[in-house]
């Protein structure tokens, strides 16, 4: 067991708790640094992606894990974030007061792709977030399936169920989305993300936060503004994750509605329980799972007996029975397993099971009668 | 007119639907994510029993909601007696996970799989006047008359088991304050399981009838999704409302889908139920909530 002994009011704004983190995470930086010079094609694509799912995941924990507020439709963010970019990055978009379409780079698209998607949460939030629990999942989810439909339905832009191309960028002769160069851009941009979710966790913003996920009621008695720290998570975790679908977008190339339903807002929401709520090291674990498990199952298959190997469906019965056995026995997902991992082994003869026990909480109806 | 018909029959399946969305919500304060997929279950098992066993329609379909019930309160064993005590959002999370593992399970049952089903009723599908000629034509099917017919008594039995007999009467303390309830000497998680039951079997009534408008497959759950606005705009804990809010949300959606261009049908329903839920939180039926520490 570490002690940390506290010498100096600074330490409690550090990002690192203490300076071993410095190593082991610029250890593993550096591990995915240099990993694309080594990795062949197939695994860059699949480190690409799991950046990308890992970047919406961390914006639905911002939301889910930290403010306890539970979307059922980040899906519509990330079709926002997806078409914004497909549509400026694309064959250009006609202006008032400028004679030609414009034709976007992506550093100013990938950015109003963000802000498009946080609009939009900005836009169903106001209104809804006066709902708390699960009307405010249901209000999300009814929000999805509308913005589905119109993705679908509103051709001139999107060009309906044909599909829409996304065009490549390229920094002069250099194709910035495939390969390396959009493994970088794809990791950067993740780190971005980590660095501005971890700062403003330390912010009296993120504190707030976490203030209303803990107890509404006694937030608000702290001073808290439920209303406007509210609109700013969700806005916020509505704008990662539109940044995470502008990168689908290019990851994809080509775009269209069945990549948005409400069974990616699902995937999203297991992401987050699996890897672990209330953790930025859950949502990256989360993805890593969600990424992992079909070409696990893939990969199992040649060892089963083929009456099981050959059911078809069998992948979302293992990934249903892996959500629910995760909520019974782990709540705190992967990351929880972790912790617990790295505890035994510090007090190693000494640990105890008690540690973690949760309290629980019966329910109480908020309804009158 | 004829429009407005068609609307209350389908809105008569969203109401049993919703009602078991609401029985489970009044006694445990969860909404059940999978509340579609009990139903394909039920109107499986009432496949098996009809077609495949040819057993006669009306032991089948009781066989079934018998299943059902105790299939019902196996889901409540298993998956949420474990989970019991611990926030909101992992039961529905755990909802979701059973659905996910009971569509696919359908689809891997050997004489189920994945191909779309039909069973044979009684009822006919042609249609009857309701009025004379003269006035014009009005039609309705056998079909129709039997879902509408059956969502009435099942609403009125619901509704009076709930208000008039003990157990009902348990399921609402419960709901209300489950620890509270328990120190009164209320089996809380026998009457969680028993409400899982009810709720599992009302959802395979609903599976029964709805089988010859949509006939059988495993996706037949996703019509639950169309249920949630129902029962929102009934007031999520209220029976009559998730009736009326059903029978509303069938109408509207049949006449979006003759009045305004093809889109509308499919969003009509979570159009409103966003509109309730920014204008009226606490739907038609609901009591008003307030906030106590």
């Amino acid at each position: 067991m570490r002690f940390l002994f506290k010498t100096d009011y600074n330490q409690d704004i550090r990002i690192a708790k203490h300076s071993g983190y410095y190593w082991s995470y610029g250890l593993l930086l550096l591990v995915v640094l240099v990993a694309p010079f080594f990795l062949e094609g197939y695994y860059i694509g699949q480190m690409t992606q799991l950046y990308i799912i890992a970047i919406a995941g961390v914006g639905l924990m911002l939301l889910a894990g930290y403010t306890g507020l539970v979307s059922l439709g980040h899906a519509a963010f990330f079709g926002i974030g997806a078409y914004t970019e497909a549509v400026l990055t694309g064959n250009g978009v006609p202006l008032p007061f400028v004679e030609e379409p414009v034709v976007f780079s992506f550093i100013v698209s990938m950015p109003v792709a963000a802000i498009f998607a946080a609009l939009a949460g900005v836009a169903i939030g106001i209104p809804v977030l006066r709902l708390t629990g699960i009307y405010l999942a249901i209000a999300t989810f009814a929000f999805a399936l509308v913005i589905e439909e119109i993705l679908s339905r509103w051709e001139s832009v999107t060009n309906g169920y044909s599909g829409l191309l996304v065009e490549s960028l390229y920094i002069g002769d250099m194709e910035l989305t495939d390969g390396p160069p959009f493994y970088f851009l794809c990791l950067g941009m993740l780190l971005l993300v980590l660095l501005i979710s971890i700062n403003l966790l330390r912010s009296p913003t993120g504190r707030a936060m976490m203030a209303i996920r803990d107890s509404e009621i006694s937030a608000q008695s702290m001073g808290v503004n439920l209303a406007q720290i509210k609109t700013k998570a969700f806005a916020l975790s509505a704008g990662i994750t539109g940044l995470a679908g502008a990168l689908f977008a290019h990851k994809l190339g080509f775009l269209s509605p069945e990549s948005f339903t409400i069974f990616q807002s699902l995937e999203l929401l297991v992401l987050v329980v699996v890897g672990g709520i209330g953790s930025l090291h859950g949502a990256i674990f989360g993805a890593i799972f969600v990424l992992a498990l079909p070409q696990g199952l893939a990969i199992l298959k040649d060892y089963l007996p083929v009456a099981i190997a050959e059911t078809p469906g069998i992948e979302p019965f293992i990934f249903g029975l892996i959500l629910v056995l995760v909520i019974i026995f782990e709540p705190y997902g992967i990351y929880g397993r972790w912790l617990k991992i790295k505890l035994y082994f510090q007090m190693f003869p000494v640990y105890k099971k008690a540690t973690f026990k949760r309290q629980k909480a019966y329910m109480k109806s908020e309804r009158l009668k | 007119m004829q429009l407005v018909i068609g609307g209350i029959s389908i809105g008569c399946i969203y109401a049993l639907v919703a009602l078991g969305f609401v029985l489970i919500y009044k006694a445990t304060e969860v909404v059940n994510f999978a509340q579609g997929e009990l139903m394909m279950l039920g109107a499986f098992l009432a496949y098996t029993f009809i077609s495949i066993l040819g057993w006669n329609y009306w032991v089948g379909a009781a066989a079934a909601i018998v299943c059902m019930f105790f299939a019902g309160n196996m889901v409540d064993r298993v998956f949420l007696r474990p989970v019991l005590g611990q926030p909101q959002f992992s039961i529905v999370m755990v909802t979701i996970g059973f659905g996910y593992m009971a569509r696919s399970a359908a689809g891997m049952m050997p004489g189920w799989g994945t191909e779309t089903y039909a069973i044979s009723t009684p009822f006919s599908s042609e249609g009857m006047q309701l009025v004379p000629e003269s006035m014009g034509s009005l039609v309705i099917s056998q079909t129709d008359i039997s879902v509408i017919v059956a969502t009435i008594i099942l609403c009125a039995v619901l509704y009076t088991f709930f208000t008039h007999t003990r157990l009902g009467i348990a399921m609402q303390a419960s709901s209300q304050n489950q620890l509270a309830a328990y120190y009164m000497g209320i089996p809380v998680k026998a009457v969680f399981s028993m409400i899982w039951g009810i709720s599992a079997a009302v959802a395979a009534a609903a599976g029964i009838l709805l089988a010859p408008t949509t006939l059988i497959d495993t996706s037949m759950g996703f019509i639950g999704l169309k249920a949630f606005p129902a029962a929102v705009l009934g007031g999520f804990g209220s029976i009559p409302g998730a009736v009326v809010g059903g029978l509303i949300i069938g109408i509207i959606e049949t006449l979006a889908g003759f009045y305004l261009p093809p889109g509308f049908k499919n969003v009509a329903a979570y159009v409103v139920l966003l509109i309730v839920l920014v204008v009226r939180p606490q739907g038609l039926f609901g009591q008003k909530t307030g906030k106590r520490v």
